[in-house]
C-alpha cells in the first residue's frame, strides 16, 4: 500500500462571488453533463423546472444605485446535512468522501429531504423525464437518467470525481489539484469556481476556503457545508 | 338522570337495535351508491395519478408536501375520537358511555384506515411504500430507523393494529348473540368472528380483562402516535415547524377534531337508525362540553405557539407568521380561529344555547377549522423556506381535491357497510345481570 491513498479525499468548492457575472454557464454545462430533464416554459413557471445550480440574485442597494449580487447555489454536500437523517429508506446517505448522495433506485419520493433542505437544491422528478428531440441524442452515459418520482440533485459530478480517483490509482498516485472538475466549474468563464480536495491543505480550494472573504450559506444552522462562497465584507 | 336506557327492557332494546341491521331501505341504498361512486372517483383519480405520475398533484419545489400531507394529519387527527374518548370513559367508567363508545371506536379504525393511505398517495413511487416496513430481504437492507416517517409507519400500524383490536373485543359477545339469530351467510359471518363465544364465566374474565388493558395501551398508543406525527415537522429545521410544542398540540387538535367528528356521526346515526331513546340529549351535551374544553386547550396552544413566535421575531419566522395572520394565507387563519375558537365558545360556552343542534354546528365548523388548522402549519413553512429565492406558491390539482373528497365519502361507505353488518351502539352492555360488571 502507498500512502497516496490512505487519507480519503474531502471534495469542495469555492465559489469567488466578486467574479461570478451571473452569465449562467455552469446551469447550462450542469444540464448537458448531468441529463437534467429540460422543462417546458408551463412546467417551469409551475415551479417544475430541474436546475442542479441556479444564480440567485440579491439586490443590494436603493434605486437607482443598485448593484446586483449573483450567487451560484447547488448542493452544498454539508457535513451535518439536514436531508440525510430524514429519508426513511437510507436514499440520501454520505459517502466515505463527505458527499451527500442520493441513490435514485433505492427513493419511493417522500420527499421529505427536499423539505429539509434550507439551501432548496433538492429536486424532484415528478414525471418520466423527456427531452424534446434532438436532446435526447446527447445524454451523458456516465450518468444515470432518473425515473418519475425521484429525488435528485446536485452530485458534484461524481462520474467525473470517480473516473479520476480511478485513473489515479492505476497509476498509483494521488489525484492532482484541478485534475477533476465538475461541469459547473469547468465552464465558469470568468473562473469563479475552483473544485479540489479540502483535505489537501495545499489545494486553491483548501486556501481559499481559508480567505477571510470566505463564509458558507445559512452556516448559522450548524449544517457543515462543503461550499465556500467569498465575497467582500461591505 | 336517565342517561342510558335502563328504563327500557333489555328486549326492546336489542330489537330497536338489531333492527338497522336487516333490510335496507332505498334511502340507505341511494346514499351508499352516492358515496361509494364518490369514493371510486377518488380511486379513479388515484389510479390516474399512478399511471402518469405524481406530478399530477399540484405540489412542486418548493411545496413538496400539499392536501395528501393535509389529508393524512387531518384524518389521524379525527382516529382520535374513538379511542382516546372510549378509553378514557371505559377506564373512568363513566356509564353514559355505553350508547357512544362503537361509534366513536369505529370512527378511529376507519379515519386510520383513510389516515394511512394518504401517505402511500402521496409517494413518488406509491408501489414501493413497503420499502418502509423493516422486512428480511436479500440486499440486507433496513429502512432508516432515526427517520421520523419510519416513527410515523411503526405509530400508525402499532395504532391501527390496537384499535382494530379495541373495536372488536367488546363487539364479540354481540356477533354471539347474533349469531344466534341470523341465518345464511350473515351466520356463517358471525359464527367465524364470534371466535367460539359461549359466555361462561371464564371468557367473560377473559373479556373483562383484555378490554381493560387495551383501553389503558390504545390510551398511551394514540398520544404517541399523533406526537410522532407532529414530529414529522417539529424534527425538521424548517421555520415554524422546528418547535417543541408540536407534540402536544397535535394531539390536543386530535382529539378536538376527534370528539367534533363523533358529534357529526352521532347526530346522523340517531337520525338515520332512530336511535332517538338512546343517543340523547344529554349525551350530546357531555360531549359538547368536551369539545368546549378542547377548543379553549386548542386556542391556548396555538396562542403559545404564536406568541411566542411573534416575540422572539426571528425573521425567517416572522416571515412565516406573517403570511399566516396578514399576509396571503390570512383569511384562512382567522376562519380557522373563527371556526375552531369562537363558534364552539359562543355555542357552547353559553348554557341556554347548548343544544344537540349547536353542538353539531360547532362539530362542523371545527371540523373545518382543524382542516385549515392542518392546512395552515403545512403550506405556509413551506412556501416561504430560508432563502427568498426559492420562495413559491401552491394551489391544489383536481386530482388532489377529488381524492381528498373521496376519502370522506370513503369514510362514509364503511361506516354505513359497518353499521350494516353489527349493532352500532353496543347491546350485551344493557341486558341486565350479564357480563363481566355484575
Amino acid at each position: 500500500m502507498n500512502d497516496t491513498n490512505q487519507t480519503p479525499h474531502r471534495w469542495g468548492m469555492a465559489i469567488d462571488l466578486d467574479r461570478c457575472t451571473g452569465c449562467q454557464a455552469c446551469v447550462a454545462a450542469c444540464h448537458a453533463e448531468n441529463n437534467l430533464p429540460v422543462s417546458d416554459p408551463a412546467s417551469a413557471a409551475k415551479g417544475r423546472a430541474v436546475h442542479w445550480i441556479r444564480v440567485d440574485r440579491y439586490y443590494e442597494g436603493e434605486f437607482p444605485n443598485v448593484r446586483v449580487k449573483y450567487m451560484p447555489v447547488l448542493c452544498q454536500q454539508c457535513d451535518e446535512a439536514p436531508c440525510e437523517p430524514v429519508c426513511p429508506v437510507y436514499a440520501t446517505y454520505k459517502n466515505p468522501e463527505g458527499l451527500n448522495v442520493q441513490v435514485y433506485n433505492r427513493c419511493v419520493g417522500t420527499r421529505y429531504c427536499a423539505n429539509n433542505c434550507p439551501y432548496s437544491v433538492r429536486f424532484f422528478n415528478w414525471f418520466d423525464p423527456v427531452w424534446a428531440a434532438p436532446l435526447g441524442l446527447q445524454h451523458n452515459p456516465d450518468v444515470s437518467i432518473r425515473m418519475g418520482g425521484v429525488m435528485e440533485k446536485c452530485t458534484f459530478c461524481i462520474q467525473r470525481i470517480k473516473r479520476a480517483e480511478t485513473e489515479a490509482k492505476n497509476e498509483k498516485r494521488r489525484v492532482a489539484d484541478g485534475e477533476v472538475q465538475p461541469a459547473c466549474v469547468q465552464s465558469c468563464p470568468a473562473e469563479a469556481m475552483v473544485f479540489g480536495d479540502l483535505n489537501d491543505p495545499e489545494s486553491k480550494v483548501s486556501r481559499m476556503a481559508g480567505s477571510g472573504r470566505s463564509t458558507r450559506l445559512l452556516e448559522e444552522l450548524g449544517t457543515q457545508p462543503k461550499v465556500f462562497y467569498l465575497q467582500r465584507a461591505t | 338522570m336517565a342517561t342510558v336506557p335502563e328504563t327500557i327492557p333489555y328486549g326492546e332494546v336489542r330489537r330497536d337495535l338489531w333492527r338497522p341491521l336487516s333490510g335496507a331501505s332505498s334511502r340507505y341504498l341511494i346514499t351508499l351508491l352516492l358515496l361509494s361512486s364518490v369514493a371510486f372517483w377518488g380511486l379513479c383519480a388515484w389510479g390516474y395519478q399512478l399511471y402518469k405520475g405524481i406530478g399530477v398533484a399540484g405540489i412542486h419545489r418548493p411545496v413538496f408536501w400539499g392536501f395528501y400531507l393535509v389529508n393524512f394529519v387531518f384524518w389521524i387527527g379525527i382516529s382520535h375520537a374513538g379511542t382516546l374518548i372510549s378509553a378514557i370513559l371505559r377506564l373512568t367508567d363513566a356509564n353514559w358511555r355505553k350508547p357512544v363508545t362503537r361509534a366513536a371506536e369505529a370512527i378511529t379504525v376507519f379515519a386510520l384506515m383513510i389516515g394511512g393511505m394518504f401517505p402511500i398517495i402521496h409517494l413518488g413511487r406509491a408501489w414501493l411504500f413497503y420499502w418502509l416496513f423493516p422486512y428480511p430481504n436479500s440486499r440486507l437492507l433496513w429502512p432508516n430507523f432515526r427517520s421520523p416517517l419510519l416513527w410515523d409507519v411503526t405509530a400508525i400500524s402499532t395504532y391501527l393494529t390496537g384499535s382494530t383490536i379495541y373495536l372488536f373485543l367488546p363487539l364479540i359477545p354481540d356477533i354471539a348473540q347474533l349469531k344466534e339469530h341470523a341465518t345464511g351467510w350473515r351466520r356463517r359471518l358471525y359464527g367465524a368472528l364470534s371466535l367460539g363465544w359461549t359466555g361462561s364465566d371464564r371468557q367473560w374474565h377473559a373479556l373483562e380483562r383484555a378490554m381493560k388493558l387495551m383501553a389503558a395501551i390504545i390510551l398511551a398508543v394514540a398520544v404517541s402516535v399523533h406526537t410522532v406525527v407532529a414530529w414529522d415537522f417539529s424534527m425538521s429545521i424548517a421555520p415554524m415547524w422546528h418547535s417543541s410544542i408540536f407534540g402536544p398540540y397535535f394531539v390536543v387538535g386530535a382529539i378536538f377534531s376527534g370528539i367534533a367528528a363523533l358529534i357529526i356521526v352521532m347526530a346522523i346515526i340517531r337520525k338515520a337508525m332512530h336511535l332517538e331513546q338512546y343517543l340523547t340529549a344529554h349525551h350530546f351535551k357531555n360531549l359538547a362540553k368536551l369539545l368546549l374544553l378542547m377548543s379553549l386547550l386548542w386556542l391556548y396552544f396555538t396562542v403559545a405557539e404564536n406568541l411566542t413566535a411573534w416575540y422572539g421575531n426571528e425573521p425567517k419566522e416572522m416571515i412565516v407568521f406573517g403570511s399566516r395572520v396578514r399576509g396571503g394565507f390570512a383569511p384562512y387563519f382567522w376562519v380557522m380561529v373563527f371556526c375552531n375558537f369562537v363558534v364552539p365558545f359562543v355555542l357552547l360556552g353559553i348554557k341556554r344555547l347548548r343544544t344537540i343542534r349547536t353542538a353539531i354546528i360547532a362539530s362542523i365548523t371545527v371540523i373545518i377549522g382543524m382542516w385549515l388548522e392542518r392546512f395552515l402549519i403545512i403550506i405556509p413553512t413551506l412556501s416561504f423556506g430560508r432563502l427568498p429565492a426559492a420562495w413559491g406558491n401552491y394551489a391544489p390539482s383536481w386530482v388532489e381535491i377529488s381524492i381528498s373528497i373521496a376519502t370522506f365519502a370513503g369514510m362514509g361507505v364503511l361506516y354505513m357497510l359497518f353499521a350494516k353488518l353489527f349493532p352500532i351502539v353496543s347491546v350485551w352492555e344493557f341486558e341486565p345481570h350479564v357480563g363481566p360488571e355484575d
